[in-house]
């Protein structure tokens, strides 16, 4: 068969490309956080909206819900925005907001702007609750149960396929 | 306004690029000079209106305009003009819009040196290279537009990555680039050849200093990227087989084996099949590069910009550009040929070894580089492929090619006879067995992988002088300068490549064997004692910078009493991002470099305890600077074999090319 040894090349290429194919719907990011399974790392921080009330994680005990991590900044966050203002609409579960290294009139006008998703925002001027949470990548959001104990962790923009395929459904099951 | 004239360039861009990249091979296939003809002056418009699109970009950056995301995201007002304009190739979309402006100016260097070419040749080539760039076009304008307008406008951007506000990167980029995307050119010449039937001595001398040029100017980028990792990063490191260095590093392999199939092809006539796959393999493997890096499929510290469905677009143009070209070649290859036979022992046979050497590292270092991608795709667990995998299985395979490399030029054409060989080369053999039998004991410790790295490296040398030798000899002229001048450009390109390479091999060797790494805790006025050098910490001071905060170590380097050099590593933070950088302090020389470099502060207070003790990384480097060194030779060998006047004569007729290569002895 001399043909088919000019094929070999071709062949080799389209298993390389079936690969890279599977490849690309994976995150090699998405190594399981450390805090998964561990009690929320403890913050109090003042609220975006009202700087002279401050909001803790213990506020939020008996209650499941979800953190995401923000900023006027991030350009990534824009992409994320719509879906979150779709699950803030759906009123599944409540979502709290990190401004992240963010100066706190500059995050007002961006929510002003685009929309406020957050049931509350907090403001995390010098990144010390974010580094708490492991955060290295702007937007990132935490689930969080009852107990306060971190369930799930997605480093990057939330797509509307992550809401519906793996965050509701892992609340439905935290809310039983 | 003018972030929208860019825009409208590079839409404007698309169009005629698709017109180059249709109507020429419509052309050529049904034999329409007319059409043929639309090729150069497409081309060049094309490069024109991307330049324009380009400059439109630079401005922006420039000029501090934060109204457009991709500034407002990458750069900042205090941000000094040399790397404002760096920015503007920063990002992911700024990277995709270089990577168009290279494949223009490409395209436009090959529409100016193109006169001597038959018209079908040229119409196919162009065509080929602007259908690449309707790809990029398209990808630019959909998936990734640099020119996208923030509403309402930042007051202040974002600022520039600090790894990449550095000299170092100004110009690393810019060079890669012209590598990777050079090799569309051999890659257009190669498709060109299939389409047309054509592959003959002629097309190889064509296709010959189109990848000699991109070939150099990729190994001057990876080398520049290279010595960046060493003194930002502040880990003393020159290669970290990264997956965004291997993405660079793969195309380098094949193009190198790609320069010497050329050069089989154009004296012999063999090897053509071969040389075909080659030029398709090294723009693939650039491609490649390109959706490793930015689709975010591997992770690493390069994957700034990271977006699924930009990877879905790269994967889908990989598919139809690499897809085709291959599917091209196996319907067409057979009808290329294999070329003329050679002996066992022969300079083909050399560079047929050689060739496969470096295709099988090439593979070698694909494999290890998806392997976790492989490994994650079928659900067999998350890991990460290091250095000793690239170690073990890359220097096995090197040292026979590097070998090879002594023999080959030294070896006839078609037949090599043994016993001639032997009385060439054993003076050469000779003096690198005894060099890497007595050098290690001069320069310190000897040991079996030091003493194996120098023979090499010896052996390229000697082997080097002896082939100079026995050419100059066997030059018909009188005089040592007249035998010196009867050579030719691309003869003595050839041996500074070649001792680029036995640089680059003293390098690796003598840092690997001798580097001393010493993570030390200094409080101020204490000394530590590393090698034949005393260091002494004086402490850490603020000091101000255009756009950071810096914390200026002092460190007095003594040999003996006398003070060698005062070293000043820095800690820098910067003021947009508040992101930390390291800058080592280095006493660069030729033989090795002193490298200190801050850690963290140590001292009774904490981490803001800045006056009292600090880490300290005492690293000495042997050598080093050979590494580059030999790779910045490499480069000028690959520019001084393309200034050779044969490559702009008039091309002789077909006929003679062949007649003229196959005479006995026929030189390099």
């Amino acid at each position: 068969m001399k043909a088919a040894r000019w094929s070999i090349p071709l062949a080799i290429f389209l298993v390389l490309l079936a690969f890279l194919w599977v490849g690309l719907g994976r995150d090699p990011r998405e190594v399981p956080s450390p805090l998964i399974g561990k009690p929320a790392p403890a913050f109090s921080l003042p609220r975006l909206h009202e700087p002279a009330a401050t909001l803790s994680n213990a506020d939020l005990k008996g209650k499941v819900w979800l953190l995401n991590v923000w900023a006027s900044w991030c350009v990534s966050c824009r992409t994320e925005h719509p879906v979150l203002m779709q699950l803030a609409a759906s009123k599944r579960v409540p979502v709290y907001g990190l401004d992240y290294k963010d100066r706190p009139d500059a995050g007002r006008a961006w929510l002003a702007q685009n929309g406020n998703p957050y049931a509350a925002s907090i403001v995390d001027l010098d990144g010390r609750v974010g580094i708490d949470y492991g955060v290295y990548g702007v937007p990132e959001t935490f689930v969080i149960d009852k107990e306060g104990v971190v369930r799930y962790k997605q480093i990057g923009p939330l797509s509307e396929e992550a809401v519906q395929k793996t965050i509701l459904p892992l609340v439905q099951e935290l809310e039983k | 306004m003018i972030p929208e004239l860019g825009h409208f360039a590079l839409i404007l861009a698309l169009l005629v690029a698709l017109v180059q990249g249709t109507l020429p091979l419509v052309g050529a296939a049904a034999n329409s000079p007319r059409l043929m003809a639309m090729a150069r002056p497409a081309a060049r418009a094309q490069a024109v209106l991307v330049a324009f699109a380009f400059g439109c970009l630079a401005w922006s950056f420039v000029s501090n305009d934060f109204s457009v995301q991709n500034v407002a995201a990458n750069s900042n007002s205090e941000l000094p003009l040399q790397y404002r304009v760096a920015a503007t190739w920063g990002s992911h979309e700024g990277s995709l819009l270089l990577w168009t402006l290279m494949l223009g100016g490409w395209s436009f260097a090959v529409s100016l040196f193109s006169r001597n070419l038959p018209l079908p040749l040229v119409a196919r080539v162009l065509s080929v290279m602007g259908l690449i760039s309707v790809g990029f076009l398209l990808f630019l304008l959909f998936t990734s537009n640099p020119f996208e307008r923030l509403v309402p406008p930042a007051v202040e951007g974002n600022d520039l990555n600090p790894l990449l506000q550095d000299p170092g990167m100004v110009f690393h980029p810019p060079l890669l680039y012209m590598g990777y995307v050079g090799f569309s050119v051999a890659f257009a010449f190669a498709l060109a050849a299939l389409l047309g039937g054509r592959l003959d001595a002629t097309w190889a001398r064509w296709s010959r200093p189109w990848t000699t040029v991109a070939w150099s100017f990729l190994t001057i980028g990876i080398a520049l990227g290279s010595g960046w990792a060493y003194y930002t990063l502040g880990w003393g490191g020159w290669w970290f087989w990264d997956p965004v260095e291997n993405a660079s590093f793969m195309p380098w392999l094949t193009g190198t084996a790609l320069i010497h199939s050329l050069a089989v092809t154009e004296k012999r006539g063999a090897f053509r099949s071969w040389t075909v796959l080659l030029a398709i393999l090294a723009f693939s493997l650039s491609l490649l590069g390109t959706f490793l890096v930015r689709s975010g499929v591997l992770t690493s510290v390069h994957a700034f910009a990271t977006d699924p469905a930009r990877g879905v677009f790269i994967l889908a143009f990989l598919a139809v550009v690499i897809g085709g070209s291959l599917a091209l070649f196996a319907w067409r290859a057979a009808s290329v040929g294999l070329g003329a036979a050679f002996g066992v022992v022969s300079r083909e046979s050399t560079l047929l070894g050689n060739n496969i050497l470096l295709v099988v590292a090439m593979a070698s270092v694909l494999l290890g580089t998806l392997y976790p991608l492989f490994l994650d795709a079928l659900n067999l667990g998350k890991i990460s492929v290091g250095p000793p995998y690239f170690d073990a299985v890359f220097y096995p395979l090197m040292a026979p090619a590097a070998f090879l490399m002594g023999v080959g030029p030294v070896a006839r054409w078609s037949a090599a006879p043994l016993p001639e060989l032997w009385t060439r080369l054993k003076w050469a053999l000779g003096v690198a067995l005894a060099g890497a039998l007595i050098l290690p004991l001069v320069l310190g410790r000897w040991s079996p992988l030091i003493a194996f790295g120098l023979f090499l490296a010896l052996w390229i040398f000697a082997s080097t002088a002896a082939n100079l030798r026995q050419r100059l000899a066997s030059t018909p002229r009188r005089g040592l300068l007249a035998r010196l001048g009867a050579n030719s450009p691309s003869y003595y390109g050839m041996l500074l490549a070649h001792l680029g390479v036995g640089v680059f091999v003293v390098g690796v060797t003598l840092v690997k064997g001798y580097e001393v790494e010493r993570d030390v805790r200094l409080d101020v006025g204490d000394s530590v004692a590393v090698g034949n050098y005393d260091f002494r910490f004086l402490g850490v001071t603020p000091a101000p910078g255009p756009n950071y905060r810096a914390l200026v170590g002092t460190v007095e380097v003594r040999k003996g009493a006398q003070l060698v050099e005062t070293l000043k590593p820095e800690k820098r933070i910067y003021n947009a991002s508040g992101q930390a950088m390291t800058i080592a302090a280095i006493d660069t020389g030729l033989r090795g470099d002193v490298y200190v470099s801050l850690g963290e502060p140590v001292g009774a207070g904490g981490s803001d305890d800045i006056a009292g003790a600090w880490s300290v990384r005492v690293y000495l480097k042997p050598f080093i600077d050979w590494i580059w060194g030999g790779a910045l030779l490499m480069a000028l060998g690959g520019f001084v074999a393309v200034s050779d006047r044969r490559y702009r004569l008039a091309v002789r007729r077909r006929a003679t090319a062949f007649d003229a290569a196959a005479a006995p002895g026929a030189a390099d």
